[in-house]
């Protein structure tokens, strides 16, 4: 059973993915986008991190595809890319063959069981599944106390992330366009 | 039976590495974006892997983190390519060289 549910949700996460690739519609990749993300969400599930799982659908496939899609439609930026044009040349095999080396730096210590190497050393901050309390419990008592000023630090990036996106979409006065020589008004 | 944790590593491998490869062969900056997300997945599955293989609650904290700062990343980096949009329609990484000098 659990072997169903990796397989089925490693095959949705990889074709995901290979959509958001290879797809020539911006719009195409990003529904391919919210199927990897799914199959993440289904992983998380399998591995006990519920909590996890319900945040990545609310907030990825939620609110952060909905947020391109919504980009795609005001910019109009959906017209199909030539993916036959290579801008600069050996571009592509050069990005592939970066692609498989980093591919077999990653899976050389996995293969060989030294994930260890990847790892480091298992930390002190507290079990993630030992006895019936529920994930959310720990992963909130974690948060809460361990790690409340980290959580504290987040809700001002958030700010800083708000009053920056304010701050880009504003339209420019008139006065603040000096020297400005490609810029037509909409 | 459950399923060892090198097979989700190795898949997160691979999902990290078609995002990496994704986001150095397109031009469309919302298609690059979007294979930053993949990326960014990978490494949240890895972490969530590592929760469970070492039975630290740690790994799940940081997840939550990474999702909060790829949301406030997806909003400010949206902005910066609607404003890009604005002055010049249709562009793609290629066309948007001007500090190349």
């Amino acid at each position: 059973m659990d072997w169903a549910v990796f397989i089925v949700a490693a095959a949705v996460i990889l074709t995901g993915a290979l959509g958001v690739v290879t797809s020539r519609n911006p719009v195409h990749a990003a529904l391919s986008l919210v199927l990897t993300l799914f199959g993440v969400a289904v992983l998380f599930v399998a591995q006990q991190a519920h909590f996890l799982a319900v945040v990545q659908v609310i907030v990825y496939a939620g609110a952060i595809v909905v947020l391109f899609l919504f980009v795609i439609m005001l910019l109009g930026v959906d017209q199909a890319e030539d993916l036959e044009v290579d801008p600069l040349v050996g571009q592509r095999p050069a990005a592939i063959g970066v692609g498989i080396a980093g591919l077999a730096a990653i899976l050389l210590p996995i293969l060989f069981g030294k994930w260890q190497w990847l790892s480091g050393q298992p930390s002190v901050v507290g079990p993630a599944h030992s006895g019936t309390e529920p994930n959310v419990n720990r992963l909130a008592t974690a948060i809460f106390t361990r790690y409340l000023l980290p959580f504290e630090a987040t809700s001002v990036l958030l700010v800083i992330a708000v009053v920056g996106a304010v701050v880009l979409a504003r339209r420019p006065l008139s006065s603040e366009r000096l020297g400005e020589t490609v810029r037509e008004e909409p | 039976m459950t399923v060892p944790g090198a097979w989700y590593l190795t898949l997160a491998a691979f999902l990290f590495v078609i995002g990496a490869v994704g986001l150095l062969v397109r031009r469309n900056v919302l298609v690059m974006f979007m294979c930053v997300e993949l990326m960014l997945n990978a490494v949240n599955l890895t972490f969530v892997t590592f929760a469970r293989m070492l039975d630290d609650i740690g790994g799940q904290v940081v997840v939550f983190f990474v999702l909060v700062v790829a949301a406030a990343e997806v909003v400010v980096g949206l902005g910066i390519i609607v404003a890009i949009f604005r002055r010049r329609a249709g562009a793609t990484a290629d066309d948007i060289s001007l500090l190349k000098g």
